[in-house]
């Protein structure tokens, strides 16, 4: 190993935090509701993007009910299955993943994680919060008004998302627009925070080359958001107009049932470049801090350290960095210039470089491991499949002449739901079995938790898997029945009862999570402050779970990265990031 | 998409650089001990809120970057007829400019510690501002009288949309000056004002700068220059 000099340890005094900069809260109310302490917002956080999910899991449930079975459920019509469709996606997108990654893991972790007392900013903190709960509830209260939900598809794309064909053309998307407005204005005050606790607030020694991988995701993650964001606000702004204003942003001249409208010469593409500019970050922003997730997960599990951490780091940063010069591949088949199809495709597959190079370094990490097969475990294993997987199917859909075909039909909706749906779900279930003993003190249930991974793994492989074959078939995505169709053998109807029989099953299962949840709250076996004997600091704290600012006194002393594991000729098989070098000890430092 | 290109050029040139002073070549797991870290090396350490500052110009700056490309994409279609710019806004332009100055000079008095000084320049940026806000809805109104109404046209479309989204920005960063100026009167110390001082500062140069840029947009100065771009993508 190479000596750090440590002369210099005792010229810094240790960090004590005067009192008076941290926030007390005052009455219950500023404690658990209206509380400006990270660790709560988190809670507050997760709750709130799980309770929104579960509704756009009822969403699901009712399409597949419809596709499995047509003609069964008349309560459902084709408007309303564009509802759901549309529903569905950007519940989960936005609302569920991004809420829950960068607003529950990120606010829970950071501060943890570099070993800070809380975010830079508490209150601004706290109004990202209530913003992102005014925007679900802006969103939630779309099925109740008249015309019910917008039914234009997640991506909203004008001219349809605003004419009166549209489910939802009165009500409907100017809510959703309303919504998605204020979801950007509360992230950005989250992001914020996020950013600038990571570059300011790092506790001594905690370089950035020490981070735990996961709050790299998370912050390569924030700026990626940060920045691209404002694309979504945009488009949203101006479709608002058009809808509200009767402004031609984006609407083309057209004949609407007979009449022509008032829109004149607005450029549909536009939406989709500004959309797209948004949409294709976005991929990574909920991927990039599943990759760091599932790298803390794997080498705690697997006993060993990181491999090619370096490697890591730098493959964040060059993917958060290219993901923005890949846009118009949703846009092939649009009409643009097929040159930009050519550079395109070329970023969209040089992406793959950086994604393979983390792909390998999971697997060298468990490469001769000591692996633990737990639940985080098994969830962190099974997002590494299904990434793989879902990149794959990427790669297909990455080259022009390949997309052409295939657009539109239920192979695109495969390959999206294995790499941005399926893996980044994995690694949130892997996450919250992790952190869960460290949020609340004791352990889920481990029965519980393999039954919910075991159904929620090969369940999810029972429905997508066979979708790619259906899309290859040509089924078409986004329609409510397919009737009589030529090309379409009777097998593979009954390919999509099966998958939603496989939903139906999967959906439930969830229930035993949330079940899992709640009992372990209460009946969970005592887990003590630091079950999974991992290195990284915030399973370093005085009190678990974290009490108020985190740390005791004095904020932790970093003399190490996060990895230290089955160091060879450590007492233990970890190595905590806070533990002083053996020599340091025999001076008299203190951990 | 050339100007949102073109700005996140620049903030990966800057994060590009900020990186490239992180050590990120560093080996890690072959370094134990204390490192020395640039924050400690440093005396006069940046403070959050200035950081966080930074981070929110670099997000409202990729918002109007969005916009003109919106803008600079649609101003090439058969349907624009571009509109004529109200005399007025030379005008207002000069009262933002009157309103930035007056900010800096507030600056450089807090730094003086001359209260009194901060307060004429905190309260001269807030009224020219307000007046400059007032103007903006003066052109506004001027606009509707001739007949180029919000939907009429594009251009007029955009021209609205830009003014607006430049003028929200405004109104909040009044908020933020309301509540500095607030402070000083209640008579806080130099000392815990000087920062906010510095903060609304900063902010004002900015959205001027952005202003300027729109100001070249819709008077149509840099058509030239969005011509070049354009032909840069295509």
């Amino acid at each position: 190993m190479v000596d750090i000099p440590f002369d210099t340890v005792a010229g810094i005094p240790p960090a004590e935090v005067g009192e008076v900069e941290l926030y007390h809260p005052k009455s219950w109310w500023t404690r658990y509701v209206f509380s400006q302490d990270a660790k709560v917002i988190a809670i507050q956080y997760s709750i709130t993007a799980m309770a929104i999910g579960m509704v756009a899991l009822v969403l699901s449930w009712l399409m597949r009910l419809q596709l499995g079975f047509p003609g069964t459920f008349s309560f459902i019509d084709p408007n309303q299955y564009l509802q759901f469709i549309t529903m569905h996606g950007m519940i989960m997108v936005i609302y569920l993943l991004t809420a829950l990654f960068l607003g529950g893991f990120g606010n829970y972790l950071i501060p943890l994680m570099v070993g800070a007392r809380d975010m830079v900013f508490p209150y601004v903190n706290m109004l990202s919060y209530w913003v992102y709960l005014l925007a679900v509830v802006v969103l939630a209260s779309t099925f109740f008004v008249p015309g019910g939900p917008t039914g234009a598809g997640w991506t909203l794309y004008p001219p349809q998302a605003i004419l009166s064909g549209t489910p939802g053309q009165d009500w409907g998307i100017v809510l959703m627009l309303a919504s998605l407005i204020l979801f950007i204005i509360g992230f950005t005050m989250g992001g914020l925070n996020y950013v600038v606790t990571v570059l300011q607030a790092r506790t001594r020694g905690m370089t950035l080359m020490r981070l735990p991988l996961t709050v790299w995701g998370i912050f390569t993650a924030t700026v990626m958001a940060l920045l691209a964001f404002p694309a979504l606000f945009v488009a949203s702004v101006m479709l608002l107009l058009d809808r509200l204003l009767g402004t031609s942003f984006f609407m083309p001249t057209l004949v609407e049932m007979g009449q022509l409208t008032k829109y004149g010469g607005g450029s549909p593409i536009l939406f989709q470049h500004l959309f797209w500019f948004f949409g294709h970050p976005e991929v990574y922003i909920v991927a990039l801090p599943a990759f760091g997730i599932i790298s803390d997960l794997i080498s705690v599990h697997a006993r060993k350290n990181i491999f090619g951490y370096r490697m890591m780091v730098w493959a964040i940063v060059a993917i958060g960095a290219l993901s923005f010069v890949v846009w118009a591949h949703h846009m092939y088949v649009s009409g643009m210039n097929p040159y930009f199809g050519f550079f395109f495709a070329t970023t969209t597959l040089i992406i793959a470089i950086p994604t393979a190079i983390k792909v390998y370094n999971w697997v060298l990490t468990l490469w001769r491991g000591d692996i633990h097969l737990t639940v985080p475990m098994l969830f962190a294993l099974a997002f590494i499949v299904t990434f793989v997987n879902g990149g794959l199917t990427g790669l297909f859909l990455g080259n022009v002449v390949v997309d052409v075909p295939l657009s539109d039909t239920m192979f695109v909706v495969a390959h999206f739901h294995m790499v941005m749906g399926i893996a980044p779900i994995m690694a949130v279930f892997g996450g919250i079995y992790h952190w869960y003993p460290k949020v609340t003190g004791r352990m889920l249930n481990e029965a519980l938790g393999r039954f919910h991974f075991w159904v929620s793994f090969l369940g999810a492989y029972a429905i997508f898997f066979p979708m790619h074959y259906l899309g290859l078939l040509g089924m078409p995505r986004r329609y409510h029945d397919i009737g009589e169709t030529a090309f379409i053998p009777a097998s593979a109807h009954d390919l999509n009862a099966f998958m939603s029989v496989a939903a139906l099953i999967v959906g439930f299962s969830q229930l035993v999570f949330l079940f899992n949840l709640i009992w372990s709250l209460f009946k969970g076996k005592e887990a003590g402050g630091n079950p999974w004997g991992a290195a990284s600091l915030e399973w370093q704290t005085p009190q678990t779970p974290p009490g108020h600012g985190n740390w005791g006194k004095e904020l932790p002393l970093v003399y190490r990265w996060a990895y230290d594991y089955s160091v060879p000729g450590a007492t233990r098989d970890f190595v905590p990031q806070n533990e002083p070098p053996a020599r340091l000890l025999a001076q008299g430092a203190h951990p | 998409m050339s100007a949102i290109i073109l700005f996140l050029a620049a903030i990966a040139a800057i994060a590009g650089w900020w990186l490239s002073q992180q050590r990120l070549a560093a080996k890690p797991w072959l370094e134990e001990g204390v490192i020395a870290d640039w924050r400690e090396e440093s005396p006069s350490s940046v403070p959050p809120a200035k950081i966080g500052l930074g981070v929110f110009l670099a997000v409202v700056g990729s918002l109007f970057a969005l916009f003109i490309s919106a803008y600079s994409m649609r101003m090439n279609m058969v349907d624009w007829r571009a509109l004529p710019v109200p005399k007025l806004l030379w005008f207002n332009t000069g009262v933002l400019v009157t309103s930035s100055i007056a900010l800096q000079w507030a600056h450089m008095a807090a730094r003086r510690n001359d209260t009194d000084g901060v307060i004429i320049g905190l309260l001269a940026a807030g009224a020219s501002a307000v007046i400059f806000l007032v103007g903006q809805l003066l052109a506004w109104q001027q606009l509707k009288v001739a007949g180029y109404f919000v939907a009429s046209n594009p251009a007029n479309s955009f021209f609205y949309l830009i003014t607006a989204m430049h003028g929200l920005h405004l109104m909040g960063g009044l908020v933020a000056l309301g509540r500095t100026t607030a402070k000083v009167w209640r008579g806080a110390k130099m000392t815990q004002v000087r920062l906010s001082v510095e903060l609304c500062a900063i902010y004002w140069h900015f959205l001027l700068l952005v202003w300027l840029v729109l100001l070249g947009l819709l008077t149509g100065w840099t058509d030239g220059f969005v011509d070049i771009c354009r032909q840069l993508l295509t």
